[in-house]
């Protein structure tokens, strides 16, 4: 039999939820409910992380997978009735099937071409949702109704529950994050991203391994959507919006790319950046751009990545 | 030993725009011998060896490797079937350590299934493509740390730990020093008892050295093709290439 060797990296990750589990005890109802939110996001974050952070692919409509997700729930819901139970696996599906349709087209392409291939398909699906507004009522969206909104009998309305629920969205993302990184998978990721030449000249089918990474990718975007909509109970043509693509690369780059709690703390950072920020100015964005500039300049690996490089090279 | 055909083309070309590149080359190679492709700068060895690796398709003609028409198989498929490719340009992952890169050539070969391979048996099979080019005691530096002459070998290790059954080898020793080139040599002789070797070479001393045979390729076209003094003699080889 083989022994259970504890070693670092677990027993952070497993810190750290430990610690996000603690805090709904103390925080005020406030910070509660923006803290199951970033988790949420972060899982959303952890998603793009996985294509863009391991593999190197710098996807601009990301937004579309976590909208397939958001609207695949949400439109079910509306429609069929269904609960967050069908909910949840109906947005990994729906995020799925759209990476690897996306993908099998996208991957034709590297670099910058990726970039513009994704961000006009995210496009088209933004604007899918408006030729739909009979159903998806466009920029104004629709309330997926309370009496929906359960998970196993446990009402997600209930800020404990949700709570609950995003951190295990939360701890599940985590998981497959690190499983990755630490996988001989995950090594050929890197490699992909290093150097793609060499690594289909080592015999690797770099396509497919690209596909499988967008598709697990997208299916974790598909979660947070469906995730989202459920718990906070809106569903909105700007889940879509370009906007939403670019933010979990912000969120990446600050927290640290191709780390596994990188994309949580810039997700985090970025909410109380805008959050702090708004109470102050009307211009917070242009406060949100110094900082980011801020760190790249001085971290250019993102908060994590920063840590990693200069104090705890085990970090995965 | 009988001569076992191991790749052999028939009329491959390939043509960039106006320029035929490779041009109707009938090429045989028989297995456990280390030939060395030689030519003038230009001549299209680089092109024919990518066609031999698959990364590039060619405009015209076959490639059989091992009895199976390999033409139409995408390059890592063709690695895949024991065909190793290291890059004239050194081509290694910089930013990974020497172990970690080659961990990477080893680790498909071993895996079964989706997962990987076993982490000790892969290290192990890591750690002896390292010793194998004298790269042992570095396993731990970063690659592009490395010395010049040390990525060469480890482009050479990563070319090991695919266990190929051919292994192309670019002008492995350009930039070398001659202390290095001499390591260099006797690597390529250690290899070539477990796999047949196609190198392409400009250093004539490393050339007489080392192959068994020797084919001359001139704009694209096999020019001469024989044993290293047949080769040395040739009147058209001299006058193409030897510069004599
Ligand atoms: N990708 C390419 N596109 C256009 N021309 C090329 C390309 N690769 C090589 N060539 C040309 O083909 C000829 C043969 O090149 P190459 O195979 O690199 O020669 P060698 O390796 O023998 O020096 C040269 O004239 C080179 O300029
Ligand atoms: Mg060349």
């Amino acid at each position: 039999m083989r022994s259970l060797r504890v070693n670092k990296a677990v027993t952070l990750h497993l810190g750290a939820i430990g610690v996000l589990f603690a805090l709904q005890f103390v925080l005020p109802d406030y910070h509660h409910v923006n803290l199951a939110r970033v988790m949420v996001l972060a899982g959303f974050a952890m998603a793009y992380n996985i294509s863009f952070g391991y593999t190197g692919l710098l996807s601009l409509g990301h937004a579309m997978f976590f909208a397939a997700g958001l609207y695949a729930a949400g439109l079910m819901a509306r429609f069929a009735g269904v609960g967050a139970e069908g909910g949840l696996i109906l947005g990994v599906i729906a995020g799925l099937a759209m990476a690897v349709a996306v993908g099998l087209l996208a991957l034709r392409t590297t670099g910058v071409s990726f970039m513009i291939v994704t961000l006009m398909f995210a496009q088209a699906a933004f604007l899918t949702i408006f030729y739909f507004g009979e159903y998806t009522r466009g920029d104004e969206g629709f309330i997926i109704p309370s009496g929906l909104r359960t998970l196993f009998g446990f009402s997600l309305v209930e800020p404990a529950t949700r709570y609950l629920v995003a951190l295990s969205l939360f701890a599940l993302c985590v998981a497959v994050s690190h499983g990755i990184a630490r996988s001989s998978v995950g090594r050929v990721l890197a490699a992909i991203r290093e150097n793609e030449e060499r690594t289909r000249m080592l015999g690797y089918n770099v396509f497919l391994y690209k596909l499988a990474a967008l598709a697990i990718s997208g299916a974790m975007s598909g979660a947070a959507g469906a995730a989202y909509g459920f718990l906070f109970g809106y569903v909105g043509a700007t889940f879509a919006s370009i906007q939403y693509s670019i933010f979990p690369l912000l969120w990446v780059l600050m927290g640290g790319a191709a780390t596994v709690l990188g994309p949580f703390a810039g997700t985090l950072l970025m909410f109380y950046l805008v959050d702090i920020s708004s109470a102050y100015t009307s211009a917070n964005m242009l406060i949100v751009g110094l900082a980011l500039i801020g760190l790249i300049l001085f971290f250019p690996k993102g908060i994590l990545g920063t840590i990693r490089e200069r104090a705890a090279p085990w970090l995965p | 030993m009988a001569a076992v055909t191991l790749l052999s083309t028939l009329n491959l070309s390939k043509r960039f725009g106006g320029l035929q590149a490779v041009d109707g080359v009938d090429f045989t190679f028989l297995e456990g011998e280390i030939r060395a492709l030689i030519g003038p700068n230009g001549a299209g060895k680089t092109t024919f060896v990518n066609l031999l690796s698959g990364r590039i398709p060619p405009t015209e003609g076959r490639i059989v490797f091992a009895g199976e028409d390999v033409t139409r198989l995408p390059a890592h498929a063709r690695v895949n079937r024991g065909i190793a490719y290291t890059f004239q340009i050194t081509s290694i992952f910089a930013a990974m350590s020497a172990l970690e890169n080659v961990k990477l050539s080893a680790q498909r070969r071993l895996s079964k299934g989706v997962f990987g391979p076993d982490p000790e048996l892969l290290e192990r099979v890591a750690m002896s493509a390292l010793e194998r080019v004298g790269l042992a005691d570095r396993h731990g530096e970063i690659a592009g740390n490395l010395s010049y002459g040390h990525q060469r070998l480890l482009e050479v290790a990563l070319g090991l730990g695919l266990e190929p059954k051919l292994l192309i080898l670019d002008e492995p020793t350009q930039g070398l020093t001659d202390q290095e080139i001499g390591v260099f040599v006797d690597l390529v002789r250690e290899i070539a008892r477990q796999a047949s070797v196609l190198l392409i070479e400009h250093n004539m001393d490393v050339v007489m050295g080392l192959a068994d045979s020797i084919t001359v390729l001139d704009r694209g076209r096999i020019l001469a093709q024989g044993a290293p003094d047949e080769i040395r003699r040739d009147e058209a080889v001299r006058r193409a290439y030897l510069g004599a």
